[in-house]
């Protein structure tokens, strides 16, 4: 295969004429279409996407692209579109300037079939659209798991009606696939690999996340609601039917992120966060923990907005395929782990059930059968070790225990996403 | 009138405008700008200044309005003023040649045109030929390396950042991605007898006793407020754009602007929420009489494109505001849960 890229000249020429380089890169675009070649600078395709009129495509051809500074798009309803996310690349490794590699307010957003790589901050940020479309898009840090990648690889933000499907991200140091405080989420298809957090949900209403692939992050997708934000207390969360394996690199998060407090070795996490079914999902191989359920109360940070609910609530976990050894929990959460397997058994083995919760319930609620955690039919590792109340925190009247009756419950399934 | 607005005066009336009338600056099409800005008759052009400017890098910034004729501009007590449909902001960066000795002259680098169209604000910049007499339009920004022999006599150089079209939206994107004007408020303009002297010559209307009226002080004059309103002036000129509930930044939940009173809000004891790498592996913005362990300090002190702050139009540290904020952040009470 041919890449067009400059090379020496007689090289460069003889590839012009073997028809590379003069590929059109809105060739095959239906409708109006500004094409960006291969070569061009930032401030070249930042005029494209500032020139680009509503319903208007901007081409983005086959090669890599050295950008110095960042892109931005205002204008709404434009798609932008590569040849490929193994061959279209804009690579932000040698950028001076701008906290994102693209960023987009504007409306009916489409962007496909391309790659961003090693922005120093974030990849590609979306702030307040209505309509958002990633398909087939690659965000990655080439040189792996690294606390200096940059934070999110594909960050829609106060965001409705966003899809992402098909899109591959590797190495963001907080997390590849990150949803924060929208409404109306499909996240499906997605290759998330070597980040800290594979898929996170956060402060979010009503997504759907299936039949993605999460393996090698820190940990494989999380459901996370935070406080002192203008979206809270997000609800109707779907995960199921992903796989969900072998997320046990080292958090290469830095401190002060909340992913940091994820304990390296976590399939699927929810924090604080109200109605989540999960379900259906392959959930394997993770040193910590298969699948956990925490409120807010254990990272230890004061809580002063009145408004957050640290407490999670309706949260039912069924019909998953659990799997794997947990007996290599870490971080501060591992600890707790350790310390409540030590009391329950002090001869060993530590070995953590598939299932956690940190068992802190809301002093303030009157818990009804609406705002239980139900734990139904799964299939565990190990059928003594398939569930545990660490009774956070250790050394008060509650103690931990593996009885899972408690939460032999369902609730009514959710209603699925559609846009 | 100081000497580079003189000098823009002087480019902007030296020809005709080639794609409207006196004052106005579109071609015809809704945000379209004229190419050069050779062209345009500034008369009646007002000059004015803020208390604490936005840091620019060192620039020097020459302001002036336009109001069209027989207009004026309508209070408001936080907001920027309501200006009539037709209005321009004109705003000249340039480097003195010598911050010692203004009298040595500057070089020009670009002025930037804010315009009031019928559907709403637009922006654009012009960058100045090397003899800076002409500017050509740049809608696609630019880059202009400068020196200049800084304040302590040393010679400093910046790869000096114009501003894209997009990036004029994300700073003054202030509500609600509605561009609007950042300086032309009260609490910017009531400096000396500036303000008063706009409402005297009618330009600005509506404006409340004057014992009313807000003030944010110099922040680098200690004798002109106390710490906390020199330092919240600062936040309020260089963040508070985005960091507030409206702004490009309202998903970070940390609100800048000098409306804001919720200390967790303001930063204290606040976790980050989408910081990255740039927590610098610090637990909170603000931590009460730590200054270095603040995120916020560190990110105002960095020149790293995923750190620094605010993330665009500042290549350079401004030494004197960290100082101050450090100050700041020193004196504030309480402290953080470890």
């Amino acid at each position: 295969m041919a890449i067009c890229r400059p090379m020496h000249r007689l090289l460069w020429i003889s590839i012009v004429l073997a028809g590379c380089s003069s590929d059109d890169p809105c060739k095959g675009v239906s409708g109006k279409c500004i094409g960006v070649a291969a070569g061009a600078s930032a401030q070249e395709a930042q005029k494209a996407l500032i020139d680009v009129q509503p319903g208007q495509t901007v081409a983005f051809g086959e090669g890599t692209f050295d950008f110095r500074t960042d892109l931005s798009l205002t204008v709404d309803d434009v798609t932008i579109v590569g040849a490929g996310m193994a061959k279209t690349i804009l690579s932000f490794k040698n950028q001076t300037d701008g906290a994102q590699g693209l960023l987009v307010m504007a409306n009916g957003f489409s962007i496909r079939d391309l790659a961003i790589e090693d922005t120093p901050g974030d990849a590609l940020k979306v702030l307040g659209a209505d309509g958002v479309t990633m398909e087939r898009v690659r965000a990655e840090w080439t040189r792996g798991p690294d606390s200096n990648n940059g934070g999110y690889g594909l960050y829609p933000v106060q965001c409705h009606n966003v899809v992402l499907d098909g899109n591959v991200v590797k190495g963001a140091s907080d997390s590849g696939v990150y949803i924060g405080q929208s409404d109306m989420i499909l996240v499906t298809n997605n290759d998330v690999e070597l980040n800290v957090a594979g898929i996170e949900i956060e402060n979010s209403m009503h997504a759907d996340v299936h039949d993605n692939k999460a393996t090698q992050n820190t940990g494989g997708i999380l459901v996370f609601n935070l406080p002192n934000l203008q979206v809270e207390n997000g609800a109707g969360t779907r995960v199921f039917a992903n796989d969900v394996f072998d997320n046990n690199t080292v958090n290469f998060a830095p401190s002060g992120n909340i992913v940091g407090l994820v304990p390296t070795g976590t399939g699927i996490a929810v924090l604080a966060a109200h109605q989540v079914e999960i379900f259906g999902n392959m959930v394997h191989d993770h040193k910590s923990v298969n699948i956990g359920v925490i409120s807010y109360v254990p990272t230890g940070i004061a809580v002063t907005d009145t408004s957050y609910d640290q407490y999670p609530t309706a949260i039912y976990i069924h019909d998953n395929d659990l799997a794997g050894t947990s007996d290599a929990p870490t971080g501060m959460l591992g600890a707790a782990l350790i310390s409540a397997l030590g009391e329950l058994y002090p001869a060993g083995p530590f070995i953590v059930p598939d299932i956690a919760w940190d068992g802190v319930l809301d002093p303030a609620r009157v818990y009804t059968a609406d705002d239980k955690i139900c734990i139904q039919n799964n299939t565990y590792a190990d059928p003594t070790r398939e569930f545990i109340d660490l009774a956070w925190p250790l050394g008060d009247a509650t103690k931990p225990t593996v009885d899972m009756a408690p939460h032999d419950c369902s609730h009514p399934p959710l209603p699925g996403v559609t846009l | 009138v100081k000497y580079a607005v003189a000098a823009v005066l002087a480019t902007l009336t030296s020809g005709v405008c080639a794609c409207g009338d006196n004052l106005s600056v579109t071609c015809g099409v809704e945000g379209a700008m004229c190419a050069r800005l050779s062209s345009w008759n500034l008369d009646g052009a007002i000059p004015y200044d803020v208390n604490t400017p936005l840091f620019s890098d060192y620039t020097t910034k020459d302001r002036a309005i336009v109001l069209p004729e027989g207009t004026s501009a309508t209070w408001a007590d936080v907001d920027a003023f309501d200006l009539p449909v037709g209005s321009i902001l004109v705003k000249t960066f340039g480097y003195l040649r010598d911050r010692r000795d203004p009298s040595q002259g500057e070089r020009l680098l670009e002025t930037r045109l804010l315009v009031h169209g019928s559907a709403g604000w637009h922006g654009a910049s012009y960058v100045y030929d090397a003899d800076g007499r002409d500017a050509e339009l740049a809608v696609a920004g630019a880059t202009i390396p400068a020196t200049w022999i800084h304040d302590d006599g040393s010679v400093r150089t910046n790869d000096y950042l114009v501003p894209n079209a997009n990036q004029c939206k994300s700073c003054h994107a202030e509500h609600d991605e509605m561009s609007t004007p950042l300086g032309i408020k009260a609490r910017h303009l009531n400096d000396g007898d500036q303000l008063q002297q706009l409402v005297d010559l009618g330009a600005v209307t509506g404006a409340p006793p004057r014992a009313s009226w807000p003030h944010i002080p110099n922040a680098f004059d200690p004798n002109a407020g106390t710490l906390d309103e020199r330092a919240r002036g600062w936040l309020d000129i260089n963040c508070g754009h985005c960091h507030n509930p409206g702004g490009l930044a309202r998903t970070t939940g940390l609100y800048l602007d000098i409306t804001e009173t919720d200390p967790t809000r303001l930063g204290a004891c606040k976790p980050p929420v989408a910081t990255g790498p740039a927590s610098a592996g610090l637990q909170y913005d603000l931590v009460p009489g730590d200054p270095d362990s603040s995120i916020l300090v560190v990110r105002i002190s960095s020149t790293l494109p995923a750190v620094k702050m605010p993330q665009l139009g500042r290549n350079l540290v401004q030494d004197e505001a960290v100082a101050l904020i450090r100050e700041w952040v020193t004196a504030m009470p309480g402290s953080c849960a470890k």
